[in-house]
């Protein structure tokens, strides 16, 4: 019998990547199901509307590659990257919003440039940017209103239904708009106390997406204590979002309160699931700090000054951008040396 | 309690230690044969100093090393030189290299051993000297000779003195069971390199997950200053350098060796052998080693001569060959796989294993790094393997070493971790390999470059020499011809010729005048161009001109001759690769070279000659007759 030849190590710890995305995806579910009972049906059809798109597309633009689609198929980064298409679309995106979204994100951001491992930007992300840009009716209107707050709540079918005709805009009972944009909206030329009388900010901070972003954050400290994920990146994402609201908005009537850049929106999302996602993330626990707390800065900058309401989409973009350049610039210290080396190698002389 | 520090990253794999090291250390048997490489240390290889034939003693130097680093090699027992040939050597390429094949008689005769109880009572030298007899060498992995190691340069005083018992890497429990049942005889030796080293601390560190050991090691340093320190359980506390951070807070500085921090780090196993050599008198001849894995039916620890072949030490545990999917010299984490079951264990062997498939199983196809990071969590050396494994695949050499590709110690932690099975090892390892021969290219390069400048400068220098003396001799000579017929011509005219010879001279002189004159006079009207010619030497270039094509051009047959003959050759040896290829090629080019040179030659002179012949043959007639 012939022997293995292999070079060492020969033994391996079984976590492979596949089971890392399960895990993802298995953190997500309490978010989901907040979503769900705060929002109704349509995250839910939209995940798994999402995910069915995902998947195809990868195993279509794979054959097309001519590689392997089961190997590629079975890693489980495309139904995450549907999955998270999925969560953070308002719940009445028509059917082709979705499908412009995972499409860019699957064979534009993500196989156009090498696929898994090669690509510059969050996939996500660049689908989210691009139907946000391209679609601002459908991606603004389409918010599904809080549990309570529905005029003839919509059942799973309505829902279905009202995703699945295509129309820009969802039945107007049915939606609302969220409370950052509200905020937004509202600010400067009315108080706080006048803001937060609107019904989409309940009793505590906003209605609903409270407990969306608990039930995220609860789901990615699953995930950080697996190991799945570091510190460095939640911290980091929203140690920069509280330090841009301490230092400019302590106003409440001038800049929304740091209560609601945590709990509305897509903060715990965006700081556990999105900015986490490796592959475009910086590298050394140091360029993931910077990395982190440029995404929470962001955040807050386009929030407070910008035209979109919610920013983590552009805010990790921006910072995907610039991952070559603090990567370059924070390696750790390794054993034996004085300091880190920074920068490029300098060519030698001669 | 002594103080502990921690070291960056390190993992927990199965121990997988209970396998082997619930046996007391079996003495293996007497193989059929032994196989000793004449190389087990770094350094010089050893000098074979027997004969096929020859009988030998236990513990008989069969191998020396006069100059330079290395240390002797010994007869493990008594019988005959079989053979001295090339033999498989452990060696992660399956490499051949010389070995002494010694055939055992089984009577296991010793040669005479002097023990040295009262070493303290010799020179360090002395016993330094006696250490390096002895053939040890560390016996860790690495085999860097121990009397070497136990002497420091001057500049870098040892304080603390590490006995590494770490064992942190799985299914190895060779030193775990060597501290338990040779606990003394560990001691012994730690107090003899102690005693060359007088270091300020001397500790040694042993992981918790061997109680057995620390209480043995315990009981057995009790009364002295020997630390025992226990630390965690984490792969790779036992790396050297991680020990050294363990256990001092200090880190060994990138490209340094510990000494230059004060520190010394030796191995269990060397210091039993120490206390052997030194107590005993006895060579280094035999080790424990762990026999382990599921296709072992008695897996185990084993006292094992150096030189058994590593299929004797498997049928001694009784190896099941049909379940052992791979052998792995040395453990999971760092050995590394061997085809041929006859490769001899030597003194730097710790452990065979012999997994089943189900127990280490191939890993699956690699998948794409995620960057997820989880290798550069768990790098004890605090790289980034990802970037390093990125550059490394896309051979951007210069980027991975800026990344400190050479601190890497290639412990294999990042592959163990690696969520897409990279192996990532191996690509640092092709990288340090690639550049490593760049390196030695580029120098071998910049070698022959200087070489060939100087080499110009020289032949330039030579032919302006040469140039300057002949234009020198030309002159001199032409001075003194003149003075010479100046002076005959003085004498003849004043008459005063003061010797025979003077006035002979003075007589040819004249007659040359005569004939000269007379010959240009004939020449006059029909070749104008003999005016040419030399006036002293008499002759035409035309004369020395023809015989010398002749020659020349019969040089030039010659030549092509041995040119065609060469490059047929060259073809024949091509077509039968044989060795001596380059040699050839060089020969051929050198034959080109002639002949292109004779042809130069030939074609120079034809120019020169062709108006020359044209006038010379009427002249040379005329003169004739």
């Amino acid at each position: 019998m012939a022997l293995v030849q292999q070079s060492s190590p020969h033994t391996h710890r079984a976590r492979p990547t596949s089971r890392v995305m399960l895990w993802v995806i298995i953190a997500s579910v309490p978010g989901l199901l907040a979503q769900t009972v705060f929002f109704g049906w349509g995250n839910l059809i939209n995940v798994v509307w999402c995910i069915a798109l995902a998947l195809a597309a990868e195993a279509a633009i794979l054959k097309w590659r001519s590689k392997p689609v089961g190997f590629f198929l079975k890693d489980n980064t495309a139904a995450v990257t549907g999955l998270l298409l999925g969560l953070s679309l308002p719940q009445f995106a028509p059917w082709w919003v979705s499908a412009v979204a995972v499409f860019s994100a699957i064979v534009v951001a993500k196989q156009l440039y090498g696929g898994l491992g090669s690509n510059p930007f969050n996939p996500a992300m660049v689908g989210y940017a691009l139907v946000l840009i391209s679609f601002p009716l459908a991606m603004t209107t389409n918010w599904a209103a809080p549990v309570g707050l529905w005029q003839d709540a919509p059942g799973f079918g309505e829902t279905l239904s009202a995703i699945a005709s295509g129309q820009q805009t969802a039945v107007d009972g049915w939606t609302m708009a969220t409370p950052l944009d509200e905020y937004k909206h509202k600010v400067g030329s009315h108080t706080a106390a006048e803001i937060t009388t609107h019904p989409a900010f309940g009793n505590f901070v906003a209605r609903g997406w409270e407990w969306v972003n608990a039930a995220f954050m609860a789901g990615g400290l699953v995930l950080l204590a697996l190991r799945i994920i570091s510190w460095h990146i939640p911290v980091g994402f929203l140690a920069g979002l509280v330090a841009m609201s301490l230092l400019f908005g302590t106003n409440a009537d001038q800049y929304a309160p740091l209560s609601l850049h945590l709990l509305a929106g897509g903060t715990m999302l965006g700081a556990f699931f999105i900015a986490t996602d490796p592959v475009s993330a910086a590298t050394s626990h140091q360029g993931k700090l910077i990395y982190a707390v440029g995404i929470g800065a962001l955040v807050y900058l386009i929030r407070s000054w910008g035209n979109y309401p919610d920013a983590v989409a552009f805010s990790v973009l921006l910072m995907n951008f610039a991952v070559p350049f603090i990567d370059y610039y924070t390696p750790p210290r390794t054993y034996g040396h004085h300091k880190a080396r920074r920068g490029l190698p300098t060519r030698k002389q001669g | 309690m002594t103080q502990l520090w921690n070291f960056g990253g390190g993992v927990h794999p199965p121990e997988n230690k209970s396998q082997s090291n619930n046996r007391p250390i079996r003495p293996a048997d007497l193989p059929a044969k032994l196989i000793l490489p004449l190389q087990q240390h770094i350094g010089e290889p050893a000098r074979c100093i027997v004969a096929p034939g020859q009988k030998v003693l236990k513990g008989e130097v069969i191998a020396q090393v006069d100059n330079g680093m290395g240390v002797p090699v010994h007869a493990p027992t008594s019988g005959i030189i079989e053979r001295i040939s090339l033999e498989p050597v452990p060696h992660p390429s399956g490499m051949s290299d010389t070995c002494v094949v010694l055939i055992p008689d089984g009577e296991e005769r010793w040669c005479a051993l002097v023990p040295q109880p009262e070493y303290r009572k010799l020179g360090r030298d002395q016993v330094l000297v006696l250490i390096r007899q002895a053939g040890i060498v560390g016996l860790g992995g690495a085999g860097f000779p121990t009397n070497i190691k136990l002497r420091p340069s001057v500049d870098r005083k040892v304080d603390t003195l590490i006995l590494n018992g770490a064992e942190c890497e799985p299914y190895i429990t060779a030193d775990d069971m060597t501290m338990r049942e040779k606990a003394a005889q560990v001691m012994a030796g730690l107090r003899v390199m102690a005693w060359l080293l007088r270091p300020a601390r001397v500790v040694i560190g042993i992981e918790e997950n061997k109680p057995e050991a620390i209480a043995a090691l315990r009981q057995a340093a009790e009364g002295s200053k020997t630390e025992i320190a226990v630390i965690p359980t984490i792969y790779p506390s036992g790396g050297e350098k991680q020990l050294i951070q363990i256990l001092t807070g200090q880190e060994v500085p990138s490209g340094g060796i510990p000494a230059d921090i004060g520190v010394m780090c030796q191995n269990i196993g060397t210091a039993v052998a120490v206390a052997d050599a030194i107590l005993q008198g006895k060579p280094l001849i035999s080790r424990v080693i762990t026999a382990t894995g599921e296709a072992l039916a008695e897996p185990g620890n084993f006292e094992v001569l150096v030189g058994t072949p590593t299929s004797h030490l498997l049928t001694c545990a009784g190896v099941d060959k049909q379940r052992m999917s791979r052998l792995v010299l040395g453990g999971p984490m760092m050995g590394y796989t061997v085809q041929d079951l006859n490769i001899p264990l030597v003194k730097a062997s710790n452990c065979i294993l012999a997994p089943t498939e189900q127990e280490l199983p191939t890993p699956p196809p690699a998948q794409a790094c995620i960057r997820c990071g989880m290798c550069a969590e768990a790098c004890p050396m605090e790289l980034l393997p990802q970037q390093l494994f990125w550059h490394a695949k896309a051979t951007e050499f210069e980027k991975a070493e800026h990344l400190n590709l050479f601190d890497c110690i290639e412990c294999g932690v990042c592959s163990y971790v690696c969520p897409s099975s990279i192996p990532l090892v191996q690509y640092y390892r092709f990288a340090k390999g690639e550049i490593r021969l760049q390196r030695a290219e580029q120098q071998k390069s910049d070698r022959a470059r200087v070489r060939f400048e100087a080499r110009q400068q020289r032949l330039d220098r030579e032919q302006q020499e040469k140039d300057q003396r002949r234009k020198d001799r030309a002159l001199a000579a032409a001075k003194a011809q003149e003075q010479k017929t100046a002076e005959a011509q003085t004498m003849v005219q004043n008459g005063t010729v003061s010797d025979e010879r003077a006035g002979k001279s003075a007589l040819v002189a004249q007659a040359l005048a005569r004939k000269k004159a007379k010959t240009t006079a004939a020449s006059a009207d029909t070749a104008p161009a003999e005016t040419f010619a030399p006036e002293n030497t008499g002759k035409t270039p035309a004369a020395e001109t023809a015989p010398n094509i002749e020659e020349l051009e019969q040089q030039l047959t010659q030549a092509q001759a041995k040119l065609e003959k060469m490059q047929s050759m060259l073809e024949d040896a091509h077509s039968g690769q044989a060795p001596n290829v380059d040699k050839l090629e060089r020969a051929v080019d050198k034959n080109i070279e002639r002949v292109r040179c004779s042809q130069q030659a030939i074609d120079d002179l034809q120019k020169q000659a062709v108006p020359a012949n044209r006038n010379a043959e009427p002249a040379l007639s005329r003169s004739n007759d």
